[in-house]
């Protein structure tokens, strides 16, 4: 039996930065709480370091009973993961420096990225439901984290929606254990085929519930805009961006590794959640004047076109990296984005931000590629994640759902050019709403920005990353 | 070679953006000159060095994205290397008019030198997604001039309508794009690659759904009536300099993409759908021309006779792929006069477009009928107008003749009945022009209310320089086009025998 606690380096790093973090924080003055920023950030990088050696001499392995796996899905999602956890740590420094919790915050935030790096590599459905407990609860803390009313209020909706389903999802892993025999989806793959199709079925609906409520789809959805507008502009960048990654690399495992054989038409239902996600999202988002409201509903909408890999996970050989890419892609966009909302705390409605590109040229353009990138306009990663998706979709036989997220597509450009257009009129005579949050939240947004670009231009050198078997 | 044609502008737009905030508006628009002169020279160079048979050249193969089946790949042949010049030719012109610019200058001509390299890129692209890339990226460019350049609030509105439609269209495009990506084996996104296999032939439904997808696209941005509703608010509203590159350069995208894309890729399905597009062309150049009759606004009378002229394009194609009751020969003149058209639409509207923001600078309105008698006052600009308007509606010695008449000898043979009713545009097209000619320039002068009549101006010598040799060069390809004729000639041929296998 492998028990290689080595290759678990990424999540280890994680929880124990997250552990020393805690202890040393209560012993620090405030003002030097940022030392725990930096040991957060130092723990993405070392997860960084590991999943990039172990990419590099190639030892993906199953470890733990086959209950964990390392494999290229987990690879991408670490790297992925990690890169985003530092990006939002970086954009929230500038905006917790000397708060009384500032330990408490980076510790947080190093939980729930532990639990989505669980989510990514769990394999079976126990460490499945582990890692979506750990990466819930300190997603519900955080989104409270300015003890503020709209905070609380979103905090309160999170969690009852997250423990409803979180119970329903539980309620579905029993009946796929009773339906297949086993919780390891290796041992599912040959049970749950001659199980019964209404238990299975059952089961299985049970399971997406909670996986849709991380990843913000609809039906699952209703939190998303509440929390987004009512937490703080960081911790908003993490409950859009983290979970999805974690959730949406997780189902696909599910699916792809446990009911490959199953007679439950698994394909449409996920084609129709794509289909509804994609469309609501982009419905709801068009009149918001609410910058951070404008993006929860575009993420609504982003999950839709992410969930296409999902419908066509076992039916077109371009799923898995066209899934994996987009959601490196689209963290680094949605994440850019949220960047530019970040350094610019006094700027909440759309019309704030009129004359952006004459007073902060930087922010303007950053805020412009990743708004663009998020349409799908190239040369973005999110352009050739689209790509990789569209051509997924079409090579699974959902050439509708390719030709309705075109359509939506379309759609989106409208409420995304709502937001550029005020950005690059002359300003106006309301007073300037552009001071700046920090320097390092300001270079996040560059950063963030960049890398969104940069990714649609080496696309070809990430791109066979991402290919690869998934481990039983 | 043509990766420095492609980016030298691109270049220029960083250094642009990268100089001190010192440097004075003039300078920056002497910079975006001298680029675009030095890019119009490589592009001389380029043509003095080509072989008319020798099809495509300068290729250049980069592995981009091969996992993805996409690649870094340009080349020009008979079909493009004409309307790169163009292209040019036209840059460089509309950077000479941009010289009395005074709106925020810097950014204008940073945004001009995109826009060049993107539809150099466009039209030297010989992989699908960068030409998807250039398609897309040209798009989000001129929204940016229409909306921040344009004529006030109603500027913003047409912006949105063209930057909605157009981006519909390039969606449809990259559906149809996938759909010949997946038919491919190995899937590529190559086109020389899928010319050569055909990857759609003999595929009946699946094969006509691509067409329909590339079609439409491409049709959005040509544009052909019904998909055209785009094109006269956003010409309406945008500035001269926006309207002149729309005009003569982005409309060309799309009937390039015909050319270039949908006939050698997609044979059997354009021949059997070739009398959808002669009948999209047909209507095209009728209601163009009805609908321009009809206007009172000089700017968008001109939009829609580009609706008129890209019917013919669209015409001379779809007659192309009409086998029954035409030879090679008729369609290789059919096609060969499409890209002569598209060449010379570019320079003659480029003129007539500019030459409009001459009028709007002197007189702040387009009406019609607010002017009239202009030829007392400004006999240049008069004179100038003149032969664009005379050029424009196919007169025997500058190039929308030679361009037409080729269209219409080369459909004849297969295409009588549609000839003959597109005959009528030409005539409908020299009723309007020289209606609006009379209205404008005749008659006893008066000029807006509010205008002085000592306050106007005649043509000034840097308007003159951007619009002059605009026509020249249409006068020099109507009365000796074989230079233009021998490099295209042999390409046109070629898509011939392609849409022919």
């Amino acid at each position: 039996m492998n028990e290689n606690v080595a290759a678990l380096v990424p999540e280890t790093a994680l929880v124990a930065a997250a552990v020393c973090g805690l202890l040393a924080g209560s012993w620090l003055p405030r003002r030097r709480q940022w030392a725990i920023a930096v040991l957060a950030a130092a723990a993405c990088v070392t997860g960084l370091v590991a999943t990039a050696l172990t990419m590099a001499t190639g030892r993906e392995q199953a470890v733990f009973s086959h209950t964990f796996v390392i494999d290229t899905a987990t690879d991408a999602g670490r790297l992925t993961v990690l890169s985003a956890l530092l990006l939002i740590v970086a954009m929230s420094s500038d905006a917790v420096r000397g708060h009384k919790r500032e330990t408490e915050f980076h510790v947080l935030l190093l939980l729930t990225g532990a639990g989505t790096l669980v989510m990514v590599g769990a394999n079976d459905l126990l460490t499945l439901f582990a890692g979506y407990l750990l990466a819930s609860l300190p997603g519900y803390v955080l989104a409270a984290f300015a003890k503020d009313a709209a905070g609380t209020e979103a905090a309160l909706k999170y969690y009852l929606f997250g423990a409803l389903l979180g119970t329903t999802m539980l309620a579905g892993i029993a009946l796929l254990y009773g339906a297949g025999g086993a919780t390891l989806y290796g041992q599912l793959r040959i049970g749950l085929p001659t199980a019964g199709y209404g238990l299975v079925a059952v089961g299985l609906v049970a399971v997406l519930a909670g996986l849709l409520f991380k990843i913000g789809a609809v039906p699952a959805h209703f939190w998303v805009p509440d929390v987004t507008q009512g937490a703080t502009a960081p911790v908003a960048a993490y409950v859009t961006t983290l979970p999805k990654i974690g959730g949406l690399i997780a189902g696909y495992r599910l699916l792809h590794q446990a009911l490959p054989l199953s007679e439950v038409n698994w394909p449409l239902l996920l084609a129709v959640l794509a289909a509804v996600s994609m469309t609501w999202g982009n419905l709801a988002a068009f009149f918001q004047t609410s910058a951070k409201r404008l993006l929860a509903y575009s993420t609504i909408s982003q999950v839709g076109y992410l969930l296409m890999a999902l419908a066509v996970a076992t039916r077109s050989d371009l799923a898995q990296r066209s899934l994996l890419f987009y959601l490196a892609a689209y963290a680094l966009t949605n994440l850019g984005a949220f960047a530019v909302v970040t350094a610019l705390p006094d700027a909440r409605s759309l019309e704030d931000y009129r004359g952006l590109a004459r007073h902060r040229p930087g922010l303007a353009a950053v805020l412009l590629v990743c708004l663009l990138g998020l349409v799908g306009t190239p040369p973005t990663g999110v352009f050739l994640g689209k790509l990789e998706v569209f051509s997924a979709a079409v090579d699974g036989g959902h050439t509708w759902l390719a030709a309705l997220a075109v359509a939506n597509t379309v759609a989106s450009l409208f409420y995304y050019l709502r937001w550029l257009a005020p950005v690059f009129r002359p300003p106006g005579d309301t007073p300037d709403r552009h001071a700046l949050a920090g320097a390092l939240t300001a270079g996040t947004a560059y950063t963030a920005g960049a890398a969104s670009l940069l990714l649609g231009l080496v696309g070809g050198a990430v791109l066979p990353l991402m290919t690869g078997p998934l481990l039983r | 070679m043509l990766t420095v044609v492609t980016f030298l502008p691109l270049l220029a737009c960083a250094v642009l953006a990268l100089l001190p905030r010192t440097v004075g508006d003039r300078a920056c628009v002497l910079v975006w000159i001298g680029t675009a002169a030095a890019d119009l020279a490589l592009v001389v160079a380029l043509w003095a060095g080509f072989d008319p048979y020798g099809g495509m050249q300068y290729e250049q193969r980069v592995r981009w994205m091969p996992s993805a089946g996409v690649s870094y790949h340009v080349g020009v042949d008979g079909l493009s290397l004409p309307l790169v010049a163009m292209v040019c030719v036209l840059f460089l012109a509309v950077a000479v008019y941009s010289l009395r610019e005074t709106r925020r200058v810097r950014a204008a001509a940073g945004l001009f030198l995109f826009l060049q390299t993107v539809s150099v890129g466009l039209f030297v692209a010989l992989d699908l997604i960068l030409f998807f890339v250039f398609f897309d990226l040209s798009i989000v460019g001129m929204y940016f001039v229409i909306a921040g350049w344009g004529h006030g609030e109603r500027a913003r509105a047409a912006a949105l309508k063209f930057f909605l439609y157009t981006f519909t269209g390039s969606l449809a495009l990259l559906l149809g794009f996938i759909g010949l990506y997946l038919a491919a084996d190995p899937h590529t996104f190559d086109l020389v690659e899928l010319t050569r296999s055909n990857p759609l032939a003999g595929q009946g439904l699946y094969a006509g759904l691509v067409l329909l997808a590339v079609g439409v696209g491409l049709a959005v941005k040509t544009p052909t009536v019904p998909l055209h509703t785009w094109l006269p608010p956003a010409h309406t509203d945008a500035p001269a300099a926006g309207s002149a590159i729309l005009a003569g350069v982005l409309l060309k995208m799309g009937t390039y993409g015909f050319v270039r894309i949908a006939m050698p890729l997609l044979p059997g399905s354009w021949r059997q759908y070739a009398l959808v597009f002669v009948v999209v062309g047909v209507v095209s150049v009728v209601y163009g021309a009805l609908v321009a009759l009809a206007q009172t606004d000089f700017k968008r009378m001109i939009a829609y006779t580009s609706v008129n002229h890209m019917g013919y394009v669209v015409l001379a194609v779809g007659a192309a792929g009409t086998l029954v009751g035409s030879d090679a020969q008729a369609r290789s003149l059919a096609v060969t006069g499409a890209v002569v058209q598209m060449v010379s639409h570019g320079l003659l509207t480029g003129a007539l477009f500019l030459l409009t923001g001459v009028l709007y600078d002197r007189g702040s309105t387009y009406a019609i009928g607010s002017y009239s008698g202009l030829a007392a006052h400004t006999p240049r600009f008069a004179a100038a107008t003149g032969v664009a308007a005379f050029a424009s509606l196919g007169l025997p010695g500058f190039s929308g003749f030679i361009a037409e008449f080729q269209i219409f000898t080369g459909s004849l043979a297969s295409q009588a009945t549609a000839t003959a009713i597109a005959l009528l545009g030409i005539l409908l097209t020299a009723a309007l022009f020289l209606r609006a000619l009379r209205a404008i320039f005749l008659g006893p002068p008066r000029l807006p209310a509010g205008i002085p009549t000592t306050g106007i101006v005649d043509l000034r010598p840097s308007e003159a320089a951007a619009t002059v040799p605009l026509l020249g060069l249409a006068l020099i390809i109507g009365v000796v086009p074989r230079f233009l004729l021998d490099v295209v000639e042999p390409a046109g041929r070629a898509v011939t025998e392609l849409v022919a296998r």
